[in-house]
């Protein structure tokens, strides 16, 4: 029964896909400005940041080192100075306790930007993120709303070992009642930053680490303060027609690479920009691999009931006919983070797996054990 | 008024003992509104220190009856509720016994405009401010009527009418989250302040140190109300913590604390109104440790005469019960008879007994109320799953319960 709804929904996103044509390359091709303006992934959140809270006055940043330190990674630098003490909260090192607190005042109706420093330190408040924020507007029966918004880094880093390195994608978006979203380039980091402060749902934000120092071009209308990306669409960022590769955050950039070695041996690989893990866009994922017939899953995390999982039982379920190769699901290790430079890029999907991947699903490698197997 | 803020006799002394029951139970020294003063037992109890309050703090007629009415409707609808659970009728309850006056004192001593996060033994505040048997009736049967639209478990009462957060049930939570609150209330710069209801065994959960520290720094106006009643289920407060009880701990975090006999209504009044006051003027965080007994068992789920002494129970529940206290204390004021207690006892029992026989009948609440509120707006893959479902009970209505609304 379900399939049937979920082939109508399909059939609708191929016209959304249409509206999506927002591809990097199509930038390049805009008369109006002779120079695409480029910015960084942090100037990007910076400024979201900072135009939301100078239009509501209810946002407010809170967490370690984002105030006199100017943020741990520089994503509130100039924050304190502008708005204050009041709206840019320093806070002693608990993370269950600041997190207690932007859940309180939230349920009071003020509009909390929580950072962690990472979102491995999330777990030390992930009770109150799940049943303190993402509980709580259904089980009061609406009367207590959550409009928070959590956001650090996530995911692996460059030598920072086990306790600093895993992907949250999954964990949280597991959970109903929460929304996840995971921005790749300088445009998405705006306006899905801008969109999760705005939304009145308690909204995961993961970032990367490796991101924040990239540059990527922006568009005129994507500086303005009103612009915001809707929550719960991918972004087709490069079109193809023979595989499917689906990403999100950093992995985004290694599928793109990997697109550009495929094409140089005749595949043509469809780049699909995730952009929000919960809601997941099926539709268009599935639009995508009913065009091109297989699919390729990317994350950084761990492989066992990760992101790609799901994308893998929902384009099963919704498109089994228009599969022609079984879904290949790339993914790190199943090992914690090692430390070691070599050891850390084995744990960790590359270039090379992707392209790999990509051949054994177009049958022109040979099919081999799968590297990041869970047991 | 001045309060003098408690050096605290050692609670060791009271503590000093194991599992063994006690028939001669050692006096709680402990102090009160008057450093040194010590409060006798039950059977000479006085309360007499109350007349030398100033006109202005000291509990009227119309007050007091108001209370002690209130203590007596808590009781009483424990005590039915929980036989209502017993019998089958209800999944799950969970009594008050032994801290009305923690209950009603400590919501009298409040306004409305004050914020109320509570733990889960403290509906006496929402019967206080309003709520009504009826209302908690729905809530405990899950139907239709109730806020939650049948969501949550009973005893999870929630009323954003009159301040009173949702019960949640992992436990201190609440702590980090009311010195939130007092953060934004702050910023409102109303007249009111958080009021943030824990039990002893909650103290040792990571989020109250969370709590009352950054309360303290952020200089927040929340009271952090402890029941202290000896027990987190089977745990006494011998293996739940050493140091000397929790008005200690709030000093640590340089707030100030009190110490109180929690079965005295007019001493909790008293210590809330003037907790309230300087959190209010003086935008800090107070910490109440209010010294009281669990005389239920932990819940329905718990048989507590497995673990304690049924006569420490029974001591508790009869002479030392913060009712039979107060009741002493308005008869011998003149305001209160015999024959008052049996009509307001039986006013209040006949009154439970309906609402329980109307909560009863009352339907489920619909299968609309299963999707929403997930989130703000209902995301289309729950849109889809409830099209699904309602599709399939039109096709085989025979397997749908009957009385359960569509």
């Amino acid at each position: 029964m379900s399939g049937i709804i979920g082939r109508k929904m399909a059939t609708k996103g191929i016209l959304n896909m249409n509206q999506l044509l927002l591809g990097s390359r199509v930038f390049a091709s805009r008369t109006f400005s002779s120079s695409a303006k480029e910015m960084t992934v942090r100037d990007a959140l910076n400024s979201a940041l900072d135009e939301e809270m100078s239009a509501d006055p209810k946002v407010f940043v809170m967490g370690e080192e984002v105030g006199e330190y100017q943020g741990a990674y520089k994503i509130t630098k100039g924050l304190l100075d502008k708005y204050g003490p009041d709206r840019v909260l320093d806070t002693p090192i608990t993370e269950a306790g600041f997190t207690g607190i932007g859940v309180g005042a939230a349920y009071h109706g003020l509009k909390p930007v929580i950072e962690f420093m990472t979102f491995n330190f999330s777990m030390q408040a992930i009770d109150h993120i799940i049943n303190s924020a993402a509980k709580s507007n259904y089980m009061s029966a609406g009367q207590i709303s959550v409009p928070i918004v959590f956001r650090g880094p996530n995911g692996a880093a460059a030598g920072v070992g086990a306790q600093h390195s895993q992907c949250y994608a999954a964990w949280f978006a597991a959970c109903p009642g929460l929304k996840v979203l995971a921005p790749y380039s300088s445009e998405d980091a705006r306006g899905l930053l801008k969109a999760a402060i705005r939304d009145p749902d308690p909204v995961v934000f993961l970032e990367n680490e490796l991101l924040y120092g990239e540059s990527f071009p922006v568009s005129a209308e994507a500086l303005d303060s009103s612009f915001s990306l809707p929550i719960g669409k991918a972004k087709i960022e490069r079109e193809g027609k023979d595989v499917t590769i689906t990403a999100f955050s950093k992995m985004v950039g290694y599928a793109l690479q990997a697109a550009e070695i495929l094409a140089k041996e005749g595949i043509s690989a469809e780049v699909i920009n995730l952009r929000s893990i919960r809601p997941l866009d099926r539709p268009t994922i599935n639009a995508s691999v009913r065009k091109t017939n297989r699919l390729v899953t990317l994350e950084e995390g761990f492989p066992q009931h990760g992101v790609g999982a799901e994308i893998c039982a929902s384009v099963v379920e919704e498109s089994f006919e228009y599969l022609d190769a079984p879904v290949e699901r790339i993914s790190g290790a199943d090992v914690p983070m090692p430390y070691a430079a070599n050891l850390e890029r084995m744990a960790v999907p590359q270039v090379e797996d992707i392209v790999r991947a990509a051949k054994r699903a177009c049958y022109r490698a040979e099919k081999s054990v799968p590297m990041a197997a869970a047991a | 008024m001045e309060i003098l803020f408690s050096k605290s006799r050692s609670l060791n002394h009271f503590l000093m003992r194991s599992r063994k029951c006690w028939h001669n139970l050692i006096p709680r020294h402990f102090e009160s509104m008057k450093a040194g003063e010590q409060l006798n037992h039950a059977h000479n109890y006085k309360e007499d220190y109350h007349d030398d309050l100033n006109d202005e703090d000291q509990v009227s007629k119309g007050l007091a009856l108001n209370m002690y009415s209130t203590m007596v409707a808590l009781q009483t609808m424990d005590n039915i509720f929980y036989e209502a659970q017993r019998q089958g009728r209800l999944s799950f309850y969970l009594t008050s016994t032994g801290e009305e006056a923690i209950n009603i004192a400590s919501a009298a001593a409040l306004t409305l405009d004050d914020i109320v996060l509570p733990q889960y033994r403290e509906p006496g505040v929402l019967l206080w401010r309003g709520f009504t048997l009826q209302e908690f009736a729905d809530q405990l049967f899950g139907n239709k009527a109730d806020y939650g639209k049948g969501r949550q478990m009973p005893i999870h009462y929630g009323s954003n009418k009159l301040n009173y957060f949702t019960v949640s049930s992992p436990l201190t939570t609440q702590l980090p989250q009311a010195a939130g609150v007092a953060y934004s209330l702050k910023m409102d710069k109303k007249e009111a302040c958080v009021v943030v209801y824990f039990g002893d065994g909650s103290t040792s959960e990571g989020d109250f140190h969370a709590g009352l520290n950054f309360a303290a720094v952020m200089e927040a106006p929340v009271i952090f109300l402890c029941r202290n009643n000896g027990w987190a289920i089977s745990t006494p407060v011998t293996e739940q913590f050493r140091s000397d009880g929790i008005a200690i701990k709030g000093q640590a975090y340089g707030i100030r604390s009190i110490r109180v006999d929690g079965n005295d209504a007019l001493a909790v009044y008293s210590a809330t109104r003037a907790a309230r006051q300087m959190a209010i003027k003086e935008q800090r965080p107070i910490l109440v440790e209010a010294m009281t007994y669990r005389v239920s068992h932990h819940s329905t789920s718990d048989d507590s005469t497995k673990y304690r002494c049924v006569k420490e129970i029974e001591q508790w529940r009869t002479e030392k019960s913060p009712i039979t206290r107060f009741r002493k204390w308005i008869e011998g004021n003149g305001w209160w008879a015999d024959q008052n207690e049996t009509e307001l006892r039986g006013n209040i029992r006949k009154q439970v007994l309906e609402a329980i026989q109307g909560a009863e009948k009352v339907e489920k609440p619909p299968l609309k109320d299963l999707f929403g509120d997930v989130y703000h707006k209902m995301p289309s893959n729950l849109q889809e799953q409830e099209r699904f479902i309602r599709d399939t009970i039109k096709r085989c209505p025979k397997e749908y319960p009957s009385d359960v609304p569509v």
